[in-house]
């Protein structure tokens, strides 16, 4: 290494220097043996030359100074007086230490003249075993053994001296220290510190327990408290290892462990049992220990038992704390939750109508009740979206490897829960959309080098709540889509007028018509056309929506909006005529009033609500209901895809708890009803499909129109 | 800002050892060849002070002890640089108000744990 050579470099030109003083000091020694400055100078160069010396890897200059500043010490001390011989041997020793400078590797051993001169040195020093190389600092010691590290949990109780901030030590650092070699939880003890006005900020008043949980051994521990080993009261005491039994030690007793700590008498301990009250209170209050204390003792307690808990991870108590029932039993019980809603509701009504107090304070208490079961019944239905999102992980290595190219999948949201059978059937959309997203959204390693974006592209999967529903993304940072290339295919398959206007997000939902496919070739994973159709419309029977945003080389998202759940929903209920009807109230904006001027022909089907032009619906005239509307009628404001639709009826009731029914196979494709409910009257309302209303008004505007 | 530790040495060797250790580190280093050079540079901004024992002029002890009768140094940290025959002079510079020591002959990698230690 450079920097050795420089400091090598460095000490030789120093110990010559040191070399020529120190003759020069001891040719002045024979004339003045007595002087004592000489003497330390000797002394002085010496000590430099072995310090240094070992230092830069003159490990036999130090070796060899050793024995020679041993002796000089002595002569400092007045325990050994200067001779001749001494003189001698010390200049032999300089040339001595010269020719080991020049001579690094000791190559010719006959001109070593060390062994000589030290045996000459060692007759000074009776009784003193010859030294090996100066040993290195505590660290540096020979190869420490390499024990089998075995993690324990140690209790150290640290209480620093008060004065120890006068050395420059902060005893906080010793803390932080321990946290460096393991879990630690430390206790800081403040009972010390006086009432400010007697606070010397010189003194430190506080002291520590710590619990450690290490595979450091003590000494290790030791040596992070070496430099105030003098200045504080420092216990170590193992209390558990990791290959030992803990069981003694959680099945330990606060008092034991207090005991053990010397914290308190075992006939202290015993009188204070035979109260009746907690003993930590007993003890805190007795004043024998500090709440502190008793504090620490029960953390002791805790963090043997996580330990235990560490080692046998999931044991019986874990699996106790779910239990698997069949999902047949669990659509029984909602149904049965259903019903009772449903009764519940006939009781308000019967009982509201009765006027009796007693039954209407028993009535709202059983509405209190069934809404708690149904939250809760409904809530065991929940399910984290996590477990779905994982399963994508495996699609997603294997489609990029398959298509070569490079993708990472990043999920988030997972813990999100949706409704049981939303999960079960959102997967086959899911993965349609993943596999378009992999297939034509993110682009070939090389070609996303050429656009300067990374080889690897990114899918993430996300979700999140969004007031009642859930927000499922799938967004990538691929190509993007083309809307000229969609429209231009679109026009091709006869799927919209060469004219038609259109905006961007209008072009990108027509992929999802029937027989849409803009991948150049078809490949196995996607592109035959017939996947984001039934992706569209999956998403519809979950009752929600489906968007695409996207932006050329930037990357597209898909978002999905689901219901939380597709078994009970707040509705907004309506009556038109005789007939009632329920709209589901995560998409009712607001309900306004349309005053009727004129007659139908006079119809401008277009509402200006505060400015904005708002299209609505007559739903009288689209279920085909007879009878005359009154003079007021109300609009129901509804949001759809996020565009604004207003649908005209007769009165608007209010919001009812709707247990969805689903309607039977003859009635299951009305276009623009998606259930019935049982109103609390026992009569029966239908459930508006609002989305798959407009479709089909979309679809057939000449029949309405005649209308 | 960067930390400014200055380092007592009478052997140039250590000194530079010491002082290109630390600065590689990102510290400021101030030098001195003794105590009585140390003190008379001790000013300013100082946080930390690394010194031999055994220098002329002013020795290790005395100069810990005169950092110490400093009000604005009488708690930074000061490490010792002691050989393993000084048990009794790393006495000596504890009780004089020394934070630590390092025991000589020393690797760079340990004189910087021991910085890291005291110095924070």
């Amino acid at each position: 290494m450079a920097g050795d050579d420089i400091h090598r470099q460095a000490f030789r030109e120093e110990a010559d220097e040191l070399l020529m003083e120190l003759e020069a000091s001891l040719l002045e020694l024979e004339a003045q043996p007595g002087n004592a400055e000489l003497i330390n100078k000797v002394f002085r160069a010496m000590h430099t030359l072995k310090g240094s010396g070992a230092m830069f890897g003159f490990d036999d200059i130090a070796v060899f100074t050793h024995d020679v500043e041993s002796v000089f010490d002595r002569v400092r001390n007045g325990e050994i007086t200067i001779t001749k011989r001494l003189l001698d041997l010390t200049l032999g020793s300089c040339d001595h230490i010269k020719w080991l400078l020049e001579t690094p590797d000791a190559a010719n051993e006959a001109e070593n003249k060390g062994p000589e001169l030290l045996a000459g040195f060692r007759s000074f020093l009776p009784g003193q075993e010859p030294q090996g190389a100066p040993g290195g600092t505590d660290d540096a010691a020979a190869p420490q053994q390499e024990l089998e590290k075995v993690e324990s949990i140690y209790r150290i109780r640290f209480r620093p001296d008060p004065m120890i901030f006068s050395s420059g030590s902060n005893p906080a650092l010793f803390i932080e220290d321990l946290g460096e070699i393991g879990a630690c939880k430390a206790f800081l003890y403040m009972d010390k510190v006086p009432p400010l006005d007697e606070i010397d900020p010189f003194l430190c008043y506080v002291w520590w327990d710590v619990l450690l949980r290490s595979s450091e051994r003590v000494e290790e521990i030791q040596d992070i408290f070496a430099f105030v080993e003098d200045q504080c009261e420092l216990v170590i005491e193992p209390i558990a290892r990791e290959d030992e039994a803990c069981e003694s030690l959680i099945s330990k007793k606060l008092g034991e462990i207090l005991v053990e700590r010397g914290d308190i008498d075992p006939e202290i301990l015993n009188s204070a049992l035979s109260s009746q009250k907690r003993l930590g209170d007993i003890l805190t209050s007795a004043g024998i220990v500090s709440e502190h204390q008793v504090e620490s003792a029960l953390a002791e307690q805790q963090a043997a038992k996580e330990f235990k808990d560490r080692r046998a991870p999931q044991t019986p108590a874990a699996a106790s704390s779910s239990i698997r029932i069949s999902a047949e039993k669990l659509d029984l019980l909602v149904d049965l939750v259903g019903e009772l809603v449903i009764v519940q509701a006939q009781i308000k009504q019967a009982v509201a109508k009765s006027g009796d107090v007693f039954l209407n304070s028993l009535s709202e208490q059983l509405e209190r009740l069934s809404d708690d079961l149904r939250d809760s019944t409904l809530g065991i239905r929940m399910l984290p979206i996590g477990a779905t999102f994982n399963k994508f992980r495996r699609l997603v290595r294997d489609l990029s490897a398959e298509l070569g190219k490079e993708i990472e999948l990043v999920t988030s949201g997972e813990e999100t829960e949706l409704d049981k059978t939303v999960i079960e059937r959102l997967g086959d959309p899911l993965v349609h959309l993943l596999r378009n997203s992999i297939d034509h959204g993110i682009e070939s390693p090389d070609e996303r080098q050429a656009k300067g974006k990374p080889r690897a592209g990114v899918v993430s999967l996300s979700a999140e709540h969004s007031g009642g529903e859930v927000i499922i993304r799938i967004a990538d940072d691929g190509a993007g889509m083309d809307p000229g290339r969609i429209r231009a295919k679109a026009v091709e398959r006869g799927l919209i007028a060469p004219d038609a206007e259109l905006s961007d997000k209008d072009v990108y939902s027509l992929i999802f018509l029937p027989g849409f496919s803009t991948a150049e070739k078809v490949t196995s994973v996607s592109g035959r056309g017939v996947g984001m159709d039934v992706v569209k419309r999956a998403i519809d029977q979950l009752r929600g929506g489906v968007e695409i945003d996207s932006q050329r080389d930037k990357g597209s998202v898909i978002s999905i909006r689901l219901p939380l759940t597709l078994v009970i929903i707040n509705g907004l209920q309506i009556r038109i005529g005789e007939e009632h009807y329920v709209i589901p109230l995560s998409i009712v904006e607001e309900c306004v009033g349309l005053s009727r001027h004129g007659g139908p022909a006079d119809q401008s089907q277009i509402i200006n609500l505060r400015g904005e032009s708002v299209p609505f619906i007559r739903l009288r005239e689209w279920f085909e209901i007879e009878g005359t509307p009154p003079s007021i009628e109300q609009i129901v404001i509804t949001s759809v895809d996020g565009m604004r639709v207003g649908l005209v009826v007769d009165n608007v009731i209010g919001e009812h708890q709707t247990v969805i029914k689903s309607l039977g196979r003859i009635y299951r494709d009305v276009e623009g009803l998606s259930g019935a409910t049982i109103k609390g009257d026992g009569s029966m309302a239908l459930i508006l499909d609002v989305p798959g209303l407009l479709r089909a008004i979309n679809e057939q505007p000449a029949t309405y129109r005649e209308n | 800002m960067s930390k400014t530790i200055m380092t007592v040495d009478d052997s140039a060797s250590i000194r530079q050892m010491v002082g290109f250790t630390l600065k590689k580190e990102g510290y400021s280093v101030v030098e001195a060849v003794d105590g009585k050079d140390a003190l008379s540079k001790l000013k300013g901004p100082i946080h930390m002070v690394i010194t031999d024992l055994n220098m002329p002029n002013m020795d290790g002890i005395e100069l810990i002890r005169n950092i110490r009768a400093q009000a604005a140094y009488k708690f930074i940290p000061i490490i010792m640089l002691t050989t393993e025959s000084q048990a009794g002079k790393k006495q000596e510079g504890k009780t004089a108000g020394a934070t630590g020591w390092i025991v000589k002959p020393f690797k760079p990698e340990q004189l910087i744990a021991v910085v890291q230690k005291v110095l924070r």
